[in-house]
């Protein structure tokens, strides 16, 4: 096996194209776990640990904060994410552990791409855009057309992740899990809640509970049909239950090793109608 | 760089080189079985409990999740590097006090990370304390003792000022 410690983005996409059986590593809380137990046996590995421009948060044009690949969930719990985009400081705040939160990245989560990925919720809910780039091209394409099953993207191998762009929208957002305990628990379902002033609508988007996030569409419409949805707006305890219960209806949990269909589909009408009535106070 | 046979990694603020190893090996192995410092526990190997926690350029990180050859261009510092070997730390001696050492298993990869959090916030709240040792798994004593020991620290410091 060879190891490959690129310094720069061009050495690493150069490097994967090169090697046809390459593994990426950013901050390893997944591969190393496939590693360690011998699950798989990569031949050349790159890390993209040194990279400092995988490690940039940057607000180039107004309105949307472009947050690199490889910039630790630690980082993004903080500013200034926390007060652009307080969803996805909340979702990496529920990873793992601070050990993990030091390591683990929104590539990472890309890369991956599990449906209990904390941060894809708020990607799915923000319609995040992704920038991937190879040794002679790049394209950006919408977090909806990325995932396309459990842990399958359309990246292709010779393909780096290096951003991930937010829209900064105005109104309250947020993030809810549902596990066995608070710290160092994968999801057994969860929601992210963006409430947009500005259009007076909701988006909501749910993890753990289909082969990918769901966005749960037929809700958000049914929502802005019936409900002024403008800042400071009322929202019934009745309707909220309802638009909890028209989340879960969109939702397709699966019984596992970590819960049951029914509970997450339990679990996704309660965080859906809590997010919903912490949205309009 | 491409990191073949041999590589060295910078531990404790010593250039270490590891020879004779699988080029894949996790950061935890390599402390351990090559370069002779088994302060570092393992125990779960997928990040879970915390007993290999190491600082990594300043962050705790867990050491199964590092593979070593990658971390050639970073300081890591063990639990031999923030302890000494003649006398305890203070945070060390707040745990053998309160009695926050049962099996011991836990006990390295805790002062790694109780170090790490007063460092960076001298005087942290019950929930940052908690928060700070979430990925810390100890099947023994229930935390109670830990915390007991972090608030003794804590109290010893501001009194030694």
């Amino acid at each position: 096996m060879t190891v490959i410690v690129a310094k720069e983005l061009a050495t690493a996409l150069a490097a994967l194209r090169e090697h046809e059986d390459a593994r990426v590593i950013q901050g390893g809380t997944d591969l190393m776990v496939e590693i360690n137990f011998n699950h798989v046996k990569p031949t050349t590995i790159i890390s993209l640990r040194d990279i400092a421009s995988l490690r940039t948060i940057r607000q180039e044009v107004r309105g949307l904060l472009s947050i690199g690949s490889g910039v630790p969930y630690s980082i993004i719990e903080g500013e200034p994410v926390l007060s652009a985009i307080p969803a996805l400081a909340q979702a990496a705040r529920t990873v793992g552990s601070p050990q993990i939160r030091a390591a683990g990245s929104l590539g990472g989560n890309l890369g991956t791409c599990s449906p209990a990925g904390d941060t894809l919720p708020v990607m799915f809910a923000l319609d995040a855009m992704i920038h991937l780039s190879t040794v002679d091209s790049t394209r950006v394409v919408s977090i909806h057309d990325f995932m396309t099953g459990v842990k399958r993207s359309i990246r292709q191998h010779d393909e780096i992740i290096t951003s991930v762009d937010f829209p900064i929208v105005k109104g309250w957002q947020g993030y809810s899990k549902v596990g066995v305990r608070n710290a160092m628990v994968i999801s057994v379902a969860s929601a992210c809640l963006v409430a947009d002033h500005e259009h007076a609508d909701v988006r909501i988007a749910l993890g753990s509970v289909g082969p990918t996030i769901i966005r749960c569409r037929e809700s958000e419409a049914w929502l802005k049909a019936n409900q002024d949805l403008s800042a400071g707006a009322f929202i019934s305890p009745q309707l909220a239950e309802e638009f909890g219960k028209r989340a879960a209806a969109e939702s397709s949990p699966i019984d596992d090793h970590r819960s049951t269909a029914q509970y997450r589909r339990h679990a996704i009408s309660v965080l859906a109608s809590r997010l919903l009535r912490k949205a309009y106070p | 760089m491409s990191a073949n046979e041999f590589y060295s990694l910078q531990v404790n603020g010593k250039n270490m080189p590891v020879q004779d190893s699988w080029i894949g090996e996790s950061l935890l192995y390599v402390l351990r079985e090559r370069l002779g410092l088994p302060g570092t526990k393992g125990a779960c190997e997928q990040g879970e409990c915390g007993s290999c926690t190491v600082l990594m350029d300043g962050d705790a990180v867990c050491a199964c999740l590092v593979m070593a050859a990658t971390a050639v261009n970073s300081e890591i510092t063990t639990v031999e590097g923030i302890t000494s070997e003649s006398a305890l730390t203070d945070v060390q001696q707040s745990f053998v006090e309160e009695g926050a050492v049962q099996c011991g298993f836990c006990t390295p990869g805790l002062i790694v990370a109780v170090h790490h959090l007063l460092e960076k916030n001298p005087s942290p709240s019950e929930l940052e304390v908690k928060e700070a040792i979430s990925g810390n798994i100890c099947r023994c004593t229930g935390y109670g003792r830990v915390f007991a020991a972090v608030e003794a620290t804590i109290r010893s410091r501001n009194e030694v000022k």
